[in-house]
């Protein structure tokens, strides 16, 4: 890497200040009341209930319904499957079977505007009950029920009139809804209609042209994608088997303590600066760069997890998720470490200045990349255990995984998450862009002694 | 010129690692019968009380509250209505057979006696059924055999060259060893077995296999070097030393950022942060002295193994050969 120039350094340190700068601060632009974030900033940290507490609601049997221990625990898996499709990773849901009693608690921040804690309550209290009926009517005969239905999805299509794009939910059916399916259609072909009924709402009542076989049929209305998506996610989820009452809906607490946010920022900085003295302390030159480094790595891992542009979901950041955050700081330290070792060693070897720097990163890079790797699987284990089932990963490894059934324990799936980030990040920042700062910091006459990398002075 | 260092002799002493291991391992398992475990609401059900109340109290006063009267761990939240702009604040406490009235009405009394100016009301008492289960539990369990066994088949393949796929059997040795380190930790200081636990348990499996590899790499490297002029004996000792100097320096940059991070929370008063931190901490002195005591000097015997019974294996092989002639 003889080719590295003197300025390579400052323009390395500049872009880490301006991703710096930007993850902090954000883009954002204000038209009247209408924020609109093209890059998310710090303050758009969605932070899990164990931090920054959250909304916690309750939810019985209407009408003194009495269920059965069954029935809550379809009503509770429904309810996870529902803050799964909603993008909340961290909720806890308890049942009390005796007084028939559904606690869902989930994270929400006080100053959110994206998020209705209200309207997602009862969203995840809706019974959702998918029904096709022959007829207009609410009374026509039962067809079948969002149970027949093997897979709802969105898919675009082009209106054949007017040429606009519309969106559509279209459903695979299973094979009692599609033999049901069939029956009704070429009862009803040529005419009659059959009509679509969520909560004894009717979304749409198409008239029937021709007797559908095949098990395939697709709900029409004047759909956005949003709100397409919300009701395959809802069909998705299923119904619950009871109507049920929102009893009451409370702003809670963090479930570590108040102040635990607070706690953790101050404590996250403070154990920041005791690493880069003591790495400064022992490593000298190589040390400052790779506090450089790390400050960059960090960054990354903050941008990730906000999303950083304003079109991406951010991430609920829990104590797992942090725990991610940590392990690949801590890998960070350790390939900055290695390297430095290296460099020492191969000083003290006898080699020149410029030449222990190339040997010690090439020597370092295996033992670095090795380990990484290894812990990169980790990562996408626990992504693809964790996960929703439809993800990359999830699809991977679900002839493992499904033996369990689709887990909702979103904390984990984000300490994979944070984790996967931060080692691909640590190879950026903590071998790539080390390397460059401290090749061009070489050249400098001032950073010339052999002493501030470690090694001895030998006097020529 | 820095003085050479002078050899570690880490597999002449393995005898007395394994040792300390295995009675630290032993005793573990000992207290999880006598003292047993705490295992938290979600994975174990448990019950929730709320109450109403007036004014501000604070949750760690609240939690004191319950464990001098009662004397049962809780989580405590605090919580105010959208609807009616009542506030409650929530006890959950994890438990097989609930809290008896008994207690209840002795957990009241405190209440009113601690915060008289609250007007502290019972408002519900609910018993409620794990939230994740053991099939949360199982599915992590499964997550790390899963990293266990692709480590194994990574190392296999690239450390072919000080081999392979014991090279991994032994680092899994290792990691499992942490494990249970982590696992103690959590018994001795009586924390909460959450998901938090599971989080830590799997952070630690990451810096443990990385820890191992470290190791194993410098092995491989000095096996290429000078693998047929030094005993194999020597030829990891000089590793483990050679490597010493990153082992002290990445534990202690990494032990003194979570010791910070400890000392901070205990400071502002969020000593929930503690059931994380510090387990963390014994998980990552526990790596450290697993990848350089256990696996390397493990391989070592293993290889010393083989390499006898390969021997005498051909020896037997030959006085049979002896005795059917005879």
């Amino acid at each position: 890497m003889r080719k590295i120039k003197k300025p390579v350094f400052f323009i390395v340190l500049l872009c880490i200040i301006a991703f710096g700068y930007l993850t902090y601060a954000g883009i954002h632009t204000q038209y009247g009341d209408i924020k609109t974030s093209y890059i998310k900033g710090v303050e758009d940290i969605r932070w899990g209930i164990d931090i920054q507490g959250g909304v916690n609601a309750t939810f019985e049997p209407a009408d003194n319904y009495d269920a059965t221990k069954d029935e809550m625990d379809a009503a509770k898996a429904v309810i996870e499957q529902r803050l799964v499709s909603l993008n909340i990773t961290d909720s806890e849901v308890y049942v009390d079977y005796k007084k028939n009693k559904v606690m869902v608690s989930f994270p929400w921040q006080a100053n959110e505007e994206s998020f209705d804690p209200e309207a997602a309550v009862s969203e995840l209290g809706e019974t959702a009950k998918l029904v096709f009926r022959k007829g207009t009517e609410e009374t026509g005969e039962q067809v079948l029920t969002g149970n027949d239905v093997k897979k709802a999805e969105v898919r675009q299509t082009q209106d054949e009139t007017t040429g606009n794009i519309k969106y559509v939910v279209s459903l695979t059916l299973n094979n009692s809804g599609k033999k049901a399916f069939a029956d009704a259609t070429t009862e009803l072909a040529g005419n009659g209609s059959i009509s679509i009924w969520m909560d004894d709402k009717c979304i749409s009542a198409p008239s029937v042209n021709s007797a559908i076989t095949d098990g395939e049929c697709v709900i029409e209305g004047s759909f956005t994608y949003d709100s397409a998506k919300a009701l395959a996610d809802k069909i998705n989820a299923g119904s619950i088997p009871f109507d049920l009452k929102t009893t009451s809906t409370n702003i809670i607490s963090p479930t570590l303590g108040e102040g635990a946010k607070n706690a953790m920022v101050l404590a996250g900085l403070i154990a920041f600066i005791v690493i880069a003295a003591y790495i400064i302390t022992v490593y000298k030159l190589p040390g400052v760069v790779a506090s450089i480094a790390l400050i960059g790595q960090v960054i990354g891992s903050i941008a990730c997890i906000t999303g950083f542009f304003g079109n991406i979901d951010s991430f609920t950041l829990t104590i797992p998720g942090i725990a991610g955050i940590i392990l690949s700081i801590g890998m960070g330290v350790d390939a900055n470490v290695i390297t430095a070792e290296r460099i020492k060693e191969e000083l003290n070897n006898g080699k020149t200045l410029n030449g222990a720097i190339e040997l010690g990163y090439k020597r370092a890079w295996s033992a670095v990349f090795d380990g990484n790797i290894t812990v990169v699987f980790v990562a996408i284990i626990l992504m693809g255990a964790f996960g929703p089932t439809d993800s990359v990963f999830g699809t991977l490894l679900s002839p493992i995984f499904s033996v369990f059934g689709a887990s909702t324990a979103g904390t984990i799936y984000s300490l994979g998450y944070t984790l996967l980030v931060g080692i691909l990040l640590n190879f950026v920042f903590g071998i790539f862009c080390s390397r460059l700062m401290l090749s061009s910091l070489s050249k400098f006459k001032c950073f010339k002694k052999r002493k501030l990398y470690g090694g001895a002075e030998i006097n020529e | 010129m820095s003085k050479e260092r002078k050899t570690l002799n880490v597999v002449g002493h393995s005898k007395i690692f394994y040792s300390i291991s295995c009675a630290l391992i032993a005793i573990f398992i000992i207290l999880t019968f006598v003292i047993g475990l705490n295992v938290a609401i979600e994975f174990k059900g448990g019950t929730v009380l709320t109450y109403t109340y007036e004014g501000d109290i604070k949750t760690s006063d609240v939690s004191k509250t319950v464990s001098n009267s009662i004397g049962d761990k809780c989580t405590v939240t605090l919580g105010e209505n959208t609807g009616n702009a009542g506030k409650t604040v929530e006890i959950k406490f994890s438990s097989t057979k609930g809290i008896s009235d008994d207690k209840q009405n002795t957990l009241k009394t405190a209440l009113e006696k601690d915060f008289p100016d609250n007007n502290i009301e019972v408002y519900e008492s609910n018993d409620v059924a794990a939230s994740s289960g053991m099939n949360f539990f199982f599915k992590c369990l499964a997550a790390c055999a899963l990293a266990m066994v692709i480590t194994i088949i990574y190392i296999g393949f690239r450390f072919k060259k000080i081999g392979g796929i014991s090279a991994g059997v032994f680092s899994v040795v290792a990691l499992a060893h942490d494990m249970c380190m982590v696992y103690g930790c959590f018994v001795i200081c009586r924390f909460d077995i959450n998901a938090n636990f599971m989080a830590v348990l799997l952070t630690i499996l990451g810096y443990s296999i990385n820890a191992t590899i470290i190791i194993y790499d410098r092995i491989r490297e000095n096996e290429n070097l000078l693998g047929n002029k030094m005993e194999l004996e020597d030829l990891v000792n000089l590793s483990i030393t050679q490597t010493m100097g990153r082992s002290i320096h990445t534990t202690v940059t990494t032990v003194l950022a979570m010791a910070t991070v400890c000392v901070v929370c205990i400071i502002c008063g969020v000593t929930s942060i503690l059931s994380f931190a510090f387990p963390l901490i014994i998980g990552m002195i526990s790596g450290v002295y697993s990848s350089n005591c256990i696996a390397p000097t493990l391989w070592v015997h293993w290889k010393k193994h083989q390499a006898k019974k390969s021997h005498s294996g051909s020896k037997t092989g030959s006085s049979k050969k002896k005795t059917a002639r005879r």
